[in-house]
């Protein structure tokens, strides 16, 4: 702990800078780096080195290795580069790896070697091949800058949503610029170049030349230009040995170093911490690292082997065959910690924390102090603990963890196949299933589906073992997996695990496995989703095979039928053709009928009708439908005969307009060819003749024999055409039983008292009492009240 | 502004609440000024969800009827249409969206499917070539719409049919989905019962969405204790019956859609001295019934026989608060007085209304013919002479008297009678069709299928034995001062009903028998709640049952739930959904097939 500081080197009054060995690697290269492409991802990400490469006239036949290490050089992959000549290489933020083309096309690999996809940067790229090339980040995703051998630029700002943007020329450029990089403001992507002396800024129409402030003169060209990792500044090596540093916008300078090293550096960073004042620059030669910022004197360092710098969020990783460091400006808090007789309550406590042996000492003398950040402090550290170590090989730090955020890291974590971590640090940090956990297996299951030496059963029974019932997990999306990778059986496994139908059926539609797909549709009682099946699976199939499938179907037949009924009458038919459905098909014929404009056609549809329901056995239905064809028959000769409108009247209705128009004989005829029962025909006949208010024929009919339906009826329609004449006529026929009430209704309460009285009964005398009302009644209603005291007596 | 609805044991406010949300967010995706154009069904329905003032906060300018040809001319950036997703109304889409003047300001076109975006639908607008045309296609999921603080309907007026019919589950699953919103809302319910075909489905689609929504756990402590599903195929009786309550007398004789009733204006015209010469209105009085109304919300599930006291007695303490103005001497009582006046006025103005409608039905029940069609009512349901031809049918079909009212009769006979005998059957049929005309054979045909009319087949009639066992006929009814849900239909209890209050008290165990000769299955299902929702009921603390009749509800069963819930010893509570509010005659109407 003492010489906690020993590596501590201060730059100027204000600023310490350490550099500290992550790693020592033993990834066992046989070259050297300065033989390889290198690309190394930031946030502690992944390695790649493409040995070999063409830029050294090497023998052709052998072909170069590409081979993709940890941060800690453990290997992931190795592999024979196949393809063309690569220019450069870089990670995407998805961790994926961009090999450029001399030729333009850009070859995407995963983390472990799996090739991904390929896109090509444009023709005029093909044409004037790659010169140089640059993958880098911006909020708007990974781009990629081209510069071709005729000396124009050619990016995209996001090779994800890939559009390709070719530069402004620079006027009398001749050769290639020194040196140049990408700039980012206000949301797009620039470049700037150096030619010579002069600088030029390419936007997305322009060309211009710029000058930074305050360059001192003599310059006749530029060496090196770093843009620092949030592209806020920028630096420029000039070939006086003199560094610039300044606003990325080339509007004000910071401050300037004067190295006096003429040789071109071999890379040039920026070393800055958000939140920090302090600028610096890390300069590397091939034996000498040089740390410079707003000082006189600078950091110096020796590297003993050839080496790498990849700049981060807040510093600088250097790796190279044998050690990975990270420098580093020391941050505030630490300074304040562990600065020689520093007095801050944070070195008092440290210096408490060696007296007493207590890990979180100190914690206990603050009341009222919300334990939650403490907490999380210490989840966090064990978290990146974790991830540094050795075999898993991300060397974040906290700042960077913080900018990464835990899902993503999760997401790098998953992406290296280490699903037991992620699941721990999910549980450990108790995060939501759907966020956490259920994301992991769903990606463990997706990368497991890919294991084809496995069988499916195997697969399925692993992948279900695992995540179970797991909420979130979508097994929709795993099968689709294992359908892209052409394991369709394995992915009809998987799908039935899928509780959700509406990812599940059209899944299987697309793998053709559409009746499946209606019986998981129809399982669903989604009826959208049914109709849905089974008008994929009409188009599919042929019409037989289609009905047979129906017919194994119920509630998918019952669906066809409703929609056939409204879009598709001549399919309804033949569905009930093929079920033998006849008493269906006689509606269907029935129903028919009514769209034949001929009564020829009428009567021939209602055959078959009848027919149909004979053969359904609905001996009721085939006879009322033969009725139905005499009657149309009949209604058009009446027509013929009488005129007048008769179609479509029912057997009731044409017999009255038979009577209302006066032609009794072949009304009676009519109602002796159907069978109209005695009750009704003389209701029937009853309600015409009174219609017509032709009293003397209701008369003449009344007395023709004895009413089956009694002659209180008759009283009725009388006294509803208001005619209590006629009505008293009937009144007098009315049976014992109803006398009372039509006598009431003529109006005759004393007689119905009367009646009452004799009839001796308690319900009759109650109602005429109640139509004592009048002042006249007077009388009646006592009569009754003695009548009834009468009753009691006895 | 629909305070009625957080009246009871459960808020259904917040289902309101959640719908209107969800309206607003879809309005306010569509920016700019907009013109809704509606499927005419649904404005009914979205009438008790929002009113056009929130429409016009939303920038809503215009409204259309959706119809064939070209839309009307509106200076609107938004065309929105709100339809069902049904095929035919796809095609009028489409001819609305082809016949646009191009030459005219562009509109945009959106779509809202309500209550769920249809493949189908989609598939059509694309054959038809307009699909690309709309710029949000999205679902409106308005399953179930509260009607009061505790009825919820989803409106869906071919549900029973397509049901029981044409073997179509779609309202199924519309009310599976409905029941999972409210679970959303309102917390899982642990426990499940149901009997019948749909019910069954219903309950299997539940469980099935709950296994897709496993990701976000449902943390709300469960409101409702346990979910009761009833196919309305296993008591076809009930809705045949007419109702004897005030508001199912109401929806007999008037029809209450949507909670509005519209009634003949002459018995609400004002009563004033001196212009008795002013011609009466010749519009229908509209008025919307739901508890929002003191009154009303006191007499609507009583037996009609025992408002005409309630109204009287309340017109007495009416009027005697009125008079209290003579004895409001002091400056501070007058204001006491005038400060009540409001409140009096409204209590006043309701008693005038119920007033008139109770005048109006008691015109009708008091006819004879009224009469004599309940005395058959209440023989067929205590079981007298069910077998054979009746003669009060016999004369309604000889008079022409309504189709629909025969078709109830019948039917109500039949299965008071577990069908009737093919002679008394195929007589009535052939009266029916002679009389009406041959076209009703295709309605009889439906009403068969739906098993609502039928031959008897061998066995024995089972109807007594029901009857028996659930005391659906009860001799000595109380209509004034009822001790049993039998005063909703004067002796009948409907089936329904009882059903629900033997599974809450002593279960269904004790009926087992009549369960199984009742049509479709009988179950229970648990959903497993997490410790921490599991529910400690305080002593004396009622349960909450939601019971939901899949195929419709009438309001005398609600009427007869109401009356066991306030039951001081009853133990439940309930709360009803249903997939539409019916009664014995939009019931049959819905059944009836008019091929011209």
């Amino acid at each position: 702990m003492d010489c906690y500081t020993a590596n501590w080197n201060p730059l100027g009054d204000s600023a310490f800078y350490r550099k500290y060995e992550l790693y020592s690697m033993d990834w066992d290269l046989k070259e050297e780096l300065r033989d390889c492409l290198v690309a190394a991802a930031p946030y502690g990400g992944p390695i790649a080195l493409l040995r070999n490469p063409w830029r050294k006239e090497k023998v052709a036949s052998v072909r170069p290795i590409l081979e993709i290490y940890s941060a800690s050089g453990v290997p992931l992959v190795s592999l024979l580069w196949k393809s063309g000549p690569v220019v450069s290489m870089g990670w995407s933020a998805e961790e994926e790896l961009l090999c450029v083309q001399e030729d333009g096309a850009v070859l995407v690999y995963g983390l472990h070697g799996d090739f991904r996809r390929h896109f090509s940067m444009g023709n005029e790229v093909l044409q004037n091949r790659v010169l140089d090339a640059r993958i880098f980040h911006t909020e708007l995703g990974s781009g990629v800058a081209i510069l071709t051998g005729a000396h124009r630029f050619t990016l995209s700002a996001n090779v994800g949503d890939l559009k390709l943007r070719r530069m402004p020329e620079v006027p009398g450029l001749q050769s290639a610029p020194s040196c140049w990089t990408t700039l980012f403001q206000e949301r797009v992507a620039h470049i700037l170049l150096a030619v010579g002396p002069d600088l030029y800024l390419l936007d997305h129409a322009t060309c211009s030349a710029v000058t930074p402030p305050g360059l001192p003169p003599g310059v006749t060209s530029f060496l090196q230009m770093a843009v620092s990792f949030t592209y806020r500044q920028l630096a420029l090596f000039t070939d006086t040995g003199y560094i610039w540093m300044g606003t990325a916008s080339l509007t004000d300078k910071l401050c300037e170093f004067n190295c006096n090293i003429r040789a071109p550096p071999k890379q040039m960073v920026w070393c800055s911490r958000p939140r920090s004042k302090e600028r610096a620059v890390v300069v590397a030669w091939e034996r000498r690292l040089m740390v410079v910022g707003n000082a006189p004197e600078s950091i110096q360092f020796v590297l003993d082997e050839d080496s790498y710098l990849v700049p981060e969020l807040d510093g600088v990783r250097i790796f190279s065959r044998s050690t990975h460091e990270f420098l580093h400006e020391v941050p505030v808090a630490s300074e304040e910690i562990f600065k020689i007789a520093s007095m801050a309550p944070g070195a008092l406590l440290l210096e408490a924390q060696k007296e007493y042996e207590a890990a979180s000492f100190g914690k206990c003398f603050l009341d009222r102090f919300p334990p939650d950040s403490f907490v999380r402090m210490c989840q966090d550290l064990r978290v990146l603990n974790a991830v540094r170590d050795y075999h898993i090989g991300i060397p974040l730090t906290y700042s960077q963890y913080k900018q990464l955020t835990i899902q993503v890291l999760l997401d790098r974590l998953v992406l290296r196949r280490l699903y037991p971590l992620a699941i721990q640090i999910c549980e450990y940090l108790r995060l939501p299933e759907v966020q956490g956990i259920s994301r992991i297996l769903a990606h463990w299951a997706c990368y497991k589906v890919q294991q084809k030496d496995v069988s499916d059963e195997d697969v399925a029974r692993a992948i279900n073992q695992k995540l179970g019932d797991t909420p979130g997990v979508s097994y929709s999306d795993i099968a689709a997996r294992a359908y892209g990778c052409g394991r369709t059986e394995l992915a009809i496994k998987l799908l039935e695990y899928e509780p959700r139908s509406g990812e599940q059926v059209p899944l299987l539609l697309k793998m053709k496995r559409s009746k499946l797909a209606l019986s998981k549709a129809i399982e669903s009682g989604d009826t959208d989703l049914v109709f849905t099946v089974l008008l994929h699976l009409k188009n599919e199939l042929n019409r037989g095979d289609f009905f047979m499938t129906l017919r194994n179907q119920p509630m998918a037949l019952s669906l066809y039928r409703q929609f056939c009924k409204h879009q598709e009458l001549e399919t309804l038919k033949d569905l009930y053709n093929q079920d033998d459905n006849h008493q269906e098909l006689g509606s269907f014929h029935l129903r028919a009928s009514y769209t034949e404009e001929r009564i020829e056609g009428r009567v021939a549809a209602l055959q078959t009708a009848a027919d149909a329901f004979y053969k359904a056995k609905n001996e009721f239905s085939a006879k009322a439908t033969e009725d139905q064809m005499r009657l149309l028959r009949l209604q058009r000769r009446l027509e013929d005969d009488l005129g007048g409108h008769f179609l479509d009247l029912s057997l009731h209705d044409t017999v009255t307009t038979l009577i209302v128009g006066g032609h009794n004989k072949r009304a009676e005829q009519l109602a002796r060819d159907f069978r109209i029962p005695d009750k009704r025909l003389w209701w029937l006949k009853l309600t015409a003749l009174a219609d017509l208010e032709d009293w003397e024929e209701l008369e003449k009919f009344s007395k023709s024999k004895k009413s089956p339906i009694g002659y209180l009826p008759f009283v009725e329609i009388c006294m509803k055409q208001h005619n209590k004449y006629e009505a008293k006529k009937y009144a007098s026929r009315v049976g014992p039983e109803q006398k009372v009430k039509a006598l009431l209704l003529v109006g005759d309460i004393a007689q119905a008292a009367d009646v009452a009285i004799e009839h001796r009964n308690e319900a009759e005398l109650s109602l005429v009492l109640s139509h004592c009302t009048g002042a006249s009644d007077g009388a009646t209603a006592d009569k009754i009240q003695r009548a009834r005291a009468q009753a009691q007596k006895k | 502004m629909a305070a009625h609805l957080s009246y009871g044991r459960v808020n259904l406010n917040v289902l309101r609440e959640a719908v209107r949300r969800e309206l607003r967010e879809f309005l306010d995706k569509c920016a700019g000024s907009k013109a809704i154009v509606w499927d005419e069904y649904l404005t009914g329905p979205f009438g008790l969800i929002a009113q056009y003032s929130l429409l016009k906060e939303h920038e809503v300018e215009k409204m259309f009827t959706l119809k064939g040809s070209r839309l009307p001319a509106a200076d609107v950036k938004n065309i929105i249409f709100f339809v069902r997703p049904r095929l035919e109304l796809m095609d009028i889409i489409a001819e609305n969206v082809l016949s646009e003047d191009r030459r005219g300001p562009v509109r945009d076109f959106h779509i809202l499917f309500v209550p769920r975006r249809s493949l189908l639908c989609e598939q059509r607008l694309k054959d038809l070539g307009v699909l690309g045309s709309f710029i949000h296609r999205e679902e409106y999921s308005l399953d179930l719409i509260p009607f009061d603080g505790d009825l919820l309907s989803m409106e869906s007026e071919g549900a029973f049919k397509e049901c029981y019919l044409e073997g179509d589950q779609t309202s199924l699953y519309h009310a599976a989905k409905g029941l999972m919103t409210l679970q959303a809302l309102y917390g899982t319910i642990p426990q499940i019962f149901g009997k019948g075909e749909c019910a069954r489905q219903v309950a299997n689609m539940m469980i099935r969405m709950k296994r897709e929504f496993t990701g976000s756990q449902n943390s709300i402590f469960p409101v409702f204790d346990n979910l009761l599903l009833l196919d309305r195929n296993v008591d076809l009786l009930t809705p045949l019956a007419t109702q004897l309550t005030y508001e199912g007398l109401i929806d007999e004789i008037y029809g209450i859609q949507n909670s509005y009733v519209k009634l003949p204006p002459e018995k609400f015209v004002p009563k004033k001295q001196g212009d008795g010469g002013k011609e009466l209105p010749t519009e229908a009085k509209k008025l919307q019934l739901n508890s929002a109304e003191e009154l009303y919300a006191e007499i609507r599930d009583k037996n009609f026989n025992a408002v005409g006291s309630v109204l009287s007695k309340k017109a007495k303490i009416i009027s005697a608060a009125f008079e209290e103005r003579h004895n409001a001497k002091t400056v501070g009582e007058i204001k006491q007085f005038v400060s009540q006046l409001p409140h009096m006025q409204a209590a006043r103005g309701s008693l005038a209304n119920h007033t008139s409608i109770a005048e109006l039905i008691k015109d009708v029940t008091t006819s004879e013919d009224f009469f004599d069609k309940l005395t058959v009512e209440q023989e067929f349901m205590s079981g007298i002479d069910t077998d054979k031809v009746n003669n009060y049918i016999e004369d309604c079909i000889a008079q022409k008297h309504p189709l629909i009212k025969v078709l109830r009769l019948v039917c109500l006979q039949s299965v008071c009678n577990s069908g009737l005998k093919q002679k008394v059957l195929d007589y009535y049929k052939r009266e029916i069709l002679q009389t009406y005309g041959y076209e009703h054979i295709l309605t009889l045909h439906n009403l068969e299928k739906a098993g609502l009319l039928k031959p008897q087949t061998g066995g024995r009639n089972s109807c007594p034995t029901i009857r028996k066992t659930l005391r659906l006929w009860v001799d000595d009814v109380n209509e004034q001062n009822p001790t049993d849900i039998s005063y909703v239909y004067s002796g009948y209890a409907p089936l329904s009903v009882r059903l629900a209050q033997l599974l809450s008290r002593p279960g269904w165990r004790s009926i087992e028998e009549v369960l199984r000769i009742l049509p479709g299955p009988h179950f229970e299902e648990r959903q497993p709640l997490p410790t921490g929702l599991q529910k400690k009921r305080q002593p004396g603390e009622n349960r909450v049952t939601l019971i939901f009749f899949l195929g419709g509800v009438t309001f005398a069963e609600i009427a007869a739930l109401r009356f066991l819930s306030q039951l001081d010893d009853g133990g439940t509570e309930y709360v009803i959904a249903t997939t539409k509010l019916m009664n014995g005659t939009s019931w049959i109407e819905g059944l009836m097939e008019k091929p011209f």
